[in-house]
């Protein structure tokens, strides 16, 4: 096995230059590292002036997605041997605006997430005196795989549909939206239902389905879609039938 | 430095995202995806095909014969087997999503999407069986 491997890395510095280029650094390559201590290397030892997001380096705070060799990674989980000899091409989550290096803009993400009221919605608070809300297991079920969601934002680089349309709001945001309405504990899902039903909402989705395939935590946004595609559908053939929700 | 940078909403000038008008031929679930897209022009066709053989039969034997000759000539014949091929892909992968949109519960129990799939199939083949029924009595 090599004990060396090349990163290509796109750099952008909007001060110097007007479209991305390409930096090539040679690092170690041990068994044990992945593509982030590679980064890591080269900002320390041979080039300071790189720029890229990280954090956590354990997979849960979704900081370090990247293009690796094309594919949408978390590059904190993506080992270097797995791309020996080489040369392993690192290039900033596509689908988003960069602002510099390997960093790119996830403004959009974030306004797109708020929309969908990512958090437990009550009609009415209970007083604290009558104690936590409760949930069965079987209840914590019916949304666990949705809330492993770490908004690493993979996902958007992966879905073509968000590429075409920067309107759509993207397979993480219905994801935790359906992580909320399937919750025992909240009552906002009607709410969520006037964004999420809008056009540039779940009915942007054409089901490509590669949200999944690159989905670190295994979430499933495009079943999450689907899933509430059809919910969707349900709600209004009942309006439809029933319009004063008899 | 390009003068019309593009600007992110904190005044950083950014790199926009671009994709390129050939997305779809870099993967081939995206290909697939685009194969999928494009099999709805022909189970639009065979709508077509099947409103004109419904109009053919109301006017009448010697329109319908006329149809069937249409239909059998090489033309048809071939547009009508790519058409076959599209659908039955459309229709695998529509049902491949199934299990992922329907989560079916009997009692606390949550049915398997291999079940869901099954059923699906099991559907496609009754269907099929009594239109076949229907059409050739057997």
């Amino acid at each position: 096995m090599a004990d060396r491997i090349k990163l290509q890395v796109a750099r952008y510095r909007p001060e110097q230059e007007s479209e991305a280029t390409f930096d090539e650094y040679e690092v170690p390559c041990p068994k044990e590292w992945v593509v982030l201590d590679g980064l890591n290397h080269v900002k320390d030892r041979m080039d300071g002036t790189l720029a890229y997001r990280w954090s956590c380096r354990m997979g849960v705070c979704g900081s370090c997605g990247m293009m690796v060799n094309g594919e949408p990674k978390l590059t904190c989980a993506t080992f270097l041997t797995d791309y020996a000899p080489g040369p392993v091409r690192v290039e900033p989550l596509r689908n988003f605006p960069v602002i510099r290096d390997l960093i790119v803009d996830i403004g959009d993400f974030m306004r797109k997430l708020a929309t969908v009221k990512p958090w437990i919605v009550r009609e009415q608070e209970k007083p604290l005196s009558e104690g936590e809300y409760l949930q069965t297991p079987q209840e914590l079920d019916e949304y666990k795989q949705y809330s492993m969601c770490i908004n690493c934002m993979l996902c958007y680089s992966a879905c073509p549909v968000y590429g075409l349309d920067p309107h759509f709001i993207g397979p993480a945001a219905i994801a935790l939206a359906q992580r909320y309405n399937l919750d025992s504990r909240d009552e906002g899902a009607s709410q969520r239902m006037e964004v999420l039903s809008a056009h540039e909402g779940l009915w942007g989705c054409t089901f490509v389905g590669e949200c999944t395939e690159v989905c670190p935590k295994h979430v499933d946004p495009a079943g999450a879609i689907q899933r509430y595609k059809l919910t969707a559908a349900v709600e209004t053939v009942k309006a439809f039938f029933m319009p004063r929700g008899a | 430095m390009s003068q019309s940078q593009v600007r992110s909403e904190y005044q950083q000038p950014v790199l926009p995202p671009r994709i390129s008008t050939w997305w779809w031929l870099g993967k081939p679930s995206y290909f697939a995806f685009i194969l999928r897209e494009l099999s709805c022009v022909f189970v639009a066709w065979f709508v077509v095909y099947l409103l004109l053989l419904v109009r053919a039969v109301t006017q009448g034997d010697a329109s319908y014969q006329e149809f069937l000759a249409w239909s059998a000539t090489s033309r048809i014949v071939l547009v009508n087997i790519v058409s076959l091929l599209f659908l039955i892909f459309h229709t695998v992968t529509f049902f491949d999503a199934a299990p992922r949109a329907m989560v079916v519960k009997v009692g606390s129990n949550t049915v398997p999407g291999s079940m869901v799939l099954a059923g699906h199939y099991a559907g496609w083949v009754a269907v099929s069986a009594v239109v076949c029924w229907l059409l050739l009595g057997v």
